[in-house]
This record gives C-alpha cells, structure tokens and sequence, in this order.
C-alpha cells in the first residue's frame, strides 16, 4: 500500500500529517508532502485511511490496497 | 437597522433575522429538504445552497463566481472600488490568477511551524486571563474569555499594542455586523479603522521590528512591494478574518461543553483525544459563512441567477448534510472520519487554519484545566452573533 497526494487539489488543510505524521508533513506553505516513497507499513495502513477520509478536497489518495 | 422577519426561508431567507440568529440548523435541514438553494430578494437578490455539493461546486467555479465582495450587504462594490481579481482585501477578495500569489505571501507567517512559535504565548495569555478572574463561581465566557484570545495574539503577531484589543473588536464589529445599515453609512463606518491602520503602517516605517507588519510593509510580489492598499486590506482583513471567527469558534464549544457533561467529563480523563473533539467541534458549530458574488446572468442548477446577485457559501451547512456526515446533526465528539469544512474549500481555505486549531485548543485545554465543571447559567441569556460569523456573544456560566 502506498499513499500519494494530489498536489493540484491539495490546499494545506493540514489534516494529513495531522493524523498520520508518520506518513506525511507540512512543507514550508502547510501544504501536505508524503514522507519519503510513501509506502504504508502495516502498522500504518489505518492512519492511511483516516487520512484519506478526512482530507476535505479528497486529495489524499491510496494505491495498491 | 433591523429586517421585516422572514416568512418563508425559502423564498425570503435573510441571515440577520433572528430565527436564523438564535438557530440556524434546523432551517437548513428544512431548506435542504425543500429547495436546496434557496433564493432571496433582500440584499439586491442572493442564493443560499445548503448542500455539501452545491457548496463544493461554487467553491471551486472561479468561472461564474467571484470573490470581489464576501461579506453580504446592501451595495454593490462601485466602478471605483478596486476591481478583481484584487479586490479591497487581498486575498480573501482576490479571485485567481491573483489570489495565488497574494496568498502565497501569507502563507509562510502560518505555517504549523510558524504556529508551533506562538503556542506558549498563547497559554500564557489563556492562564493569565484566567487568573485574572480570581476566585469566581460566575464569569461570562465569551466576554470575559474568548473573545481575548485571537484579539491577543493577533495584536502580537502584527506589532500593535496590547491595550488596543478594545478598539479592534470594535473594527470588526462594524465590519461583520454592520451589515444591514445603508451603503453610505457603511462605508462612513469605516474610517476610524483606517485611521488607525495608517498610524501603526507609519509607527513601523519609523520604527522597524520584527513582526507581520514589517513583514506586509517589505515582502516583495513580483520583485516589487506591495502597495499600500494591499498591505492596508491585508492587515485589515487578518483582524476581521482572525478575530470573531476564532472567538466564535472557542465560544460555541465551550457553549457545547456547558450543555453536554459526557463530552466535558470525557475531555477532561482523555485530553489525548482533543485533536479529534476539535474538528468535530469546528464540524457541527462551524461559525464562518462566506459569500461570493454572480459573475454574468447564468442557470446554476435549474436556478437563474443574475449577474451581481450573492451566492452565500454555508460551511455550516455544508458541514450538516447527511448525505455526508454520519449523525449529521449530532456532537460525536470522538468523530474519526470527519471532513469538515469549516476552514472553507478550495482555494480560499483559510489562511489562519492552524492558528485557529492552536488557539481553540489551547483556549480549551486551560479552560478545562481550570474549570472541570461549569454549566450554563441560564440558557436564554446566551446571545449569538448575527451575520455570517456566528459564535455567543454572551455566554454565562457558573463554574466549579
Ligand atoms: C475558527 C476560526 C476560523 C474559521 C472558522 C475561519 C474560516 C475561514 C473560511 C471559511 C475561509 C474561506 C473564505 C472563502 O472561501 O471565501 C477563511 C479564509 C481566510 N481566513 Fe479564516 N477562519 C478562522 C480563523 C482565522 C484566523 C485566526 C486567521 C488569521 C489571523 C484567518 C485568516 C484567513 C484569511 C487570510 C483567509 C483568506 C484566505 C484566501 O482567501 O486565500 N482565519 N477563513
Ligand atoms: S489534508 Fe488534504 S488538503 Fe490538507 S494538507 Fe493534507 S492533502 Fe492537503
């Protein structure tokens, strides 16, 4: 499982690295960056999801569930 | 400077009356039943979607939809007011291309980093306030508690003395609540405040310091500074957009909180989970309604809007809709799956999102701290805000 996001929809709600600092952080704007290749380990997977679900322009997306 | 009452919110809706005032959420659950958009002819016509989607939509339609005004009232912005895509108040009245790079500027000052920077003075500003009550069993919390919190730390953030919070509220005021006086003496109403503007854009000419003015008064958009009208709308509308909101925000979940002893007690045993009772707080009493203005004559959805007609943007019933939010119009405080919209959508989002969650919980992190029990002193004596940034105004409680 790996998480991207979407930068051309992404605006900084910062709900993201939020709820999954492990998978995602703020760059200097707030917008949300994946920390490094974005690969989801197991303990991970939920706080993946709860970050998709809460990203309020869908930007927040999961491949290879 | 009152409206007749509104009939029908259908047909007639007007968000000064006080039916909208006191409770707004069951006139959208009705309108979302019966319209969904809903059409008025006060304020020289306007349009209230209430879905989540309808919202989204005209959110994100820069096409059809312009930003120029986004506080509705009686005028129209004149040919001499300065047009889009800048507008009086970059960026929140910027339509793009321009917003981008207006709001660009700012975003850096709010940053989680940034942010981070500021929390301590916030927690000392929240236990002083607090302190300062002494030994009490009554306070009223929005007056003589929120409504100090935003009002300090944006003071901090732009450089400008501490003793003014009195007459930036009073700014803000006439610009939220003013709404519904005659164009002329809207806009007379606005003088003091750019009197007061010009005087503190002088003082840091003068006497350069490290702080957000400074830094509107020398950053540079396209290799130049800004001009002075930018740098004036902008620090008018970091008050304005800073201040009620945050107040409102910070009221109304205290309000929740008097009202519902299972989410204050859980709160207090598990203050790991105020991240998430946050959102749902910000979710279901979200104060901040915005507006946008109709390009050209067009159908939005069977709807035949004209050109200069207001479309209000209602985060708050975006946020109550349940074809989206499970228990829609229910506080669940420990909501995992929430997506909210209260800091708006699309471009616009809020600027001062991070700054808002810090104080809100900050702000209820000391209140709790200090007053595990409290409730409401009298319920009918609670007033809210009128106009598109609802919060209580008076909020009294009796604590401990
Ligand atoms: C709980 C408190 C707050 C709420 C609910 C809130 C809500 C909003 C909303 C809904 C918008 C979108 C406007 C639109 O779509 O036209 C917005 C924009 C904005 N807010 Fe806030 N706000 C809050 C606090 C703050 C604070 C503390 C600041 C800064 C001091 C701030 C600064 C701004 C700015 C500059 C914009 C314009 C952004 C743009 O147009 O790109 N807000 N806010
Ligand atoms: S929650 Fe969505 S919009 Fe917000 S920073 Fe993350 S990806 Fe961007």
């Amino acid at each position: 499982m790996r998480v991207t996001i979407d930068e051309s929809r992404c605006q900084g709600h910062g709900r993201c690295y939020s709820i999954a600092p492990g998978l995602f952080e703020s760059d200097d704007l707030g917008n949300g960056v994946v920390l490094g290749d974005g690969i989801v380990a197991s303990d991970q997977e939920r706080h993946a999801h709860l970050a998709v679900a809460n990203c309020p322009e869908g930007a927040v997306r999961i491949e290879g569930a | 400077m009152s409206h007749l009452p509104v009939a029908d919110f259908a047909t007639d809706f007007d968000h000064t009356d006080a039916a909208w005032v006191n409770d707004p959420y069951p006139i959208y659950e009705d309108l979302r039943a019966r319209c969904p958009v809903a059409h008025s002819d006060r304020y020289g016509g306007a349009w209230l979607p209430v879905r989540h989607e309808d919202v989204t939509a005209i959110a994100n339609d820069h096409e059809h939809f312009t930003s120029r005004n986004v506080v509705v009232n009686e005028g129209r912005p004149g040919p001499q007011a300065p047009p889009a895509p800048i507008g009086v108040a970059p960026p929140i009245t910027s339509d793009p291309p321009f917003h981008q790079l207006a709001r660009r500027l700012l975003l850096p000052a709010f940053s989680p980093k940034a942010i981070n920077e500021l929390e301590g003075y916030t927690r000392e500003l929240c236990t002083q306030l607090l302190d300062g009550l002494g030994d009490v069993d009554h306070l009223d919390a929005a007056v003589d508690y929120a409504q100090h919190i935003p009002v300090g730390v944006i003071a901090k953030m732009l450089g400008f003395p501490p003793e003014d919070g009195d007459l930036f509220r009073g700014f803000v005021h006439i610009i939220l609540e003013g709404v519904d006086l005659p164009f002329e003496e809207r806009i007379a109403s606005f003088e003091p405040l750019g009197a007061y503007f010009e005087a503190q854009i002088i003082d840091h000419q003068e006497h350069p310091r490290d702080d957000l003015t400074d830094f509107l008064l020398n950053v540079e958009m396209n290799g130049q500074r800004l001009e002075m009208r930018h740098v004036f709308g902008t620090m008018v509308l970091l008050l304005a957009a800073g201040i009620d909101t945050t107040w409102s925000a910070i009221g109304a979940s205290i309000w929740h909180l008097a009202r519902t002893k299972a989410d204050r007690t859980r709160l207090v045993d598990e203050p790991e989970l105020m991240p998430i009772a946050i959102e749902e707080l910000l979710r279901a009493y979200a104060p901040v309604t915005m507006a946008r203005l109709v390009k050209e004559d067009f159908d939005f959805q069977g709807h035949p809007m004209k050109k200069d007609d207001w479309v209000l943007l209602s985060f708050p019933a975006a946020n109550r809709d349940p074809g989206v939010f499970e228990r829609a119009d229910e506080v669940v405080i420990d909501r995992e799956v929430n997506r909210h919209a209260a800091f708006g959508l699309g471009v616009h989002r809020c600027v001062g999102s991070n700054l808002a969650r810090m104080e809100l919980r900050v702000a209820l992190e000391c209140f709790l701290e200090r007053f595990p029990e409290f409730h409401l002193a009298d319920e009918s004596a609670v007033t809210w805000a009128r106009g598109q940034v609802r919060g209580p105004r008076t909020l009294p409680l009796v604590v401990g």
